[in-house]
């Protein structure tokens, strides 16, 4: 085929991606921008396979290719029908693999120009540049893509793992893992380096996810996501391709736009994320007083509920973890059903990932109009009746608006405090994932339910259902 | 490789990424998780450097790496779309039972 045909497919395809993502950004268009995406990717898988030369080469055989594409669509097809709660983990996983496939197209890349004496000098220096950061960031996102994945998989501690002198570790490792790639791009041909590229990028990889913690995996996952974008886009260099340098930024730029809103819900800097290891040892808070809190039953706590005439539900990763979406969305529809107004307060790093509980409330049939963003559920909140937390935490900690001692002194918060009554379902008065007390358990107006979030939330159902529907 | 191409590849790189955060910064809180996983879809863009590599049978070793590519980012071309749509098909708008 001719080879201007091939760019016009590539052009058709990279202006499918972006309208893909243009579409996205609100929910009646979204379905129309992931069917553009797929078109997208048709064409440019269908433009590859039709005209490799554009690439200045030529396919010989297809037979590894389709193995391949069958293969890993049978591996494809389950990771999509895995659970919402399970979404988290399963970014990281496909965040690991999109890092692989740019790593090692960019290991065979070095090794077919530089593998025997006859094509040794095809390396230019430039293209040995984006050559070794595809290389770089490709294994350091792999590696720290699967070890976010354990994390989120809880295979691995969740905890923060930190010891003396982590920082400087890590910041050593990758300094070598730069300055090897430096010396390759001086000198190409210099074989015996590349293996250590190799390595150090994949032992960064996990020392640099070690000290983080399952609080910043929102920012972390954005990050890893802009990486493995980036990465895409380094292939594009030298490949020569212009559709992947497109591809990889506008990945890169997403990923990138989502650690920032993440970094700024949180009130911290990406070096505070990376290196700050937040949720570590945090005892020195000064001297606990013996303070005390008021529990309520369901039933207490459903009477309340059902004379209230709004109802604002706060969730955080604590519903996820006890599968508690269903049970909420029963008490959605019970609520209702008496006439209570409720809604869904969300906080930009509720959960593990960016607009993980979005999802979630969504599987569960909660309509999207009754998700509130911060900033609303905050103008909301003083004139709500009732703020029920249902596992959420440091979100809701009035002590980052007022105690400049505290750690997370600073960040937006949902001000559920302002409510006329806060409930908070929750296991125990055991520190958050943060390891900061909460005040908000300690108010006059705050009773806490124990107990665990989903059975708790049926036992509430089963209250507001059994006292007649609503004379 | 020419300087030109060089350079037309970095007005490529940067015009891409402008025009990324531009649109994404329009982006709703609420489709944050299905926007990761749409460009983590989009990504996948890696099948076409890994098809070449995979195809052209240079070497084992560039055979090899070049399928196990194809094979990563087939992944997430199948998984990274079916589960957005997924995901999308379930935000829905308000019940009309609405009192």
């Amino acid at each position: 085929m001719n080879i201007q045909v091939i760019h016009v497919i590539y052009m058709a395809s990279a202006a499918c991606f972006i309208l893909a993502l243009k579409w996205l950004s609100a929910v009646p268009t979204a379905k129309r921008g992931v069917i553009t995406g797929i078109v997208g990717m048709l064409l440019a898988v269908g433009g590859t396979l039709l005209n490799p030369e554009l690439l200045h080469r030529g396919i010989t055989s297809y037979q590894w290719i389709l193995v391949a594409i069958v293969v890993g669509s049978a591996i494809g097809i389950p990771m999509a029908l895995m659970p919402m709660t399970a979404v988290p983990q399963r970014t990281a996983l496909s965040h690991a693999f999109g890092a692989l496939a740019a790593a090692l197209v960019g290991t065979a890349e070095y090794y077919l120009d530089n593998g025997s004496a006859l094509t040794a000098g095809n390396l230019t220096h430039f293209k040995m540049t984006a050559l070794g950061l595809e290389v770089l960031l490709g294994f350091l996102t792999f590696t720290a893509s699967l070890m976010a994945f354990g994390k989120l998989q809880e295979i691995l501690p969740t905890r923060p793992i930190t010891y003396r002198g982590q920082n400087f570790v890590n910041l050593s490792l990758l300094a070598a893992a730069v300055i090897i790639t430096g010396v390759l791009i001086v000198d190409p041909t210099k074989t015996q380096l590349f293996p250590i590229l190799m390595v150090l990028a994949l032992v960064f990889g996990v020392s640099f996810i070690i000290p983080i913690g399952g609080a910043d995996m929102p920012t972390v996952i954005s990050l890893l996501n802009s990486y493995a974008g980036l990465s895409a886009a380094a292939m594009g260099f030298v490949l020569n391709n212009k559709l992947l340098i497109i591809a990889g930024a506008l990945d890169g730029s997403s990923g990138f736009i989502l650690s920032i809103i993440m970094c700024k819900a949180m009130n911290r800097s990406f070096a505070n994320v990376l290196f700050g290891a937040f949720g570590q040892v945090q005892v020195s808070a000064a001297a606990q007083e013996q303070k005390t809190a008021r529990s309520a039953t369901p039933e207490d706590a459903a009477a309340l509920l059902e004379v209230a005439n709004s109802v604002m539900i706060v969730p955080g990763y604590g519903m996820a973890v006890a599968q508690a979406q269903h049970a909420v969305h029963d008490l959605f529809d019970a609520l209702t059903k008496k006439g209570v107004n409720v809604k869904f307060a969300i906080h930009p790093v509720a959960g593990r990932m960016p607009g993980h509980m979005n999802v979630l409330l969504a599987e569960a049939n909660i309509p999207y109009d009754k998700l509130l963003e911060m900033d609303d559920a905050n103008s909301e909140l003083p004139q709500t009746d009732v703020a029920l937390v249902i596992g959420a935490n440091d979100v809701t900690n009035p002590a980052a608006r007022t105690n400049k001692s505290s750690p997370i002194y600073g960040m937006p918060i949902l001000d559920v405090d302002k409510a006329r009554t806060v409930m908070v379902i929750k296991r125990s008065l055991n520190p958050g994932f943060a390891g900061i007390d909460n005040e908000l358990y300690y108010l006059d107006k705050t009773l806490m339910l124990f107990g665990d979030a989903k059975a708790f939330t049926t036992q509430l159902v089963k209250q507001l259902n059994e006292s007649g529907n609503g004379h | 490789m020419d300087s030109d191409l060089l350079l037309s590849h970095f007005y490529v790189f940067l015009l891409a990424t402008f025009l990324g955060l531009e649109v994404i910064r329009r982006v709703s809180p609420l489709l944050h998780t299905p926007l990761m996983s749409l460009t983590n879809a989009i990504s996948a863009i890696t099948v076409v450097g890994s098809i070449v590599i995979a195809g052209e049978q240079k070497t084992t070793l560039s055979t090899v790496l070049g399928t196990v590519a194809v094979t990563a980012s087939m992944i997430n071309i199948v998984g990274g779309y079916m589960i957005t749509y997924r995901m999308l098909s379930m935000f829905k708008k308000r019940e009309p039972k609405q009192s």
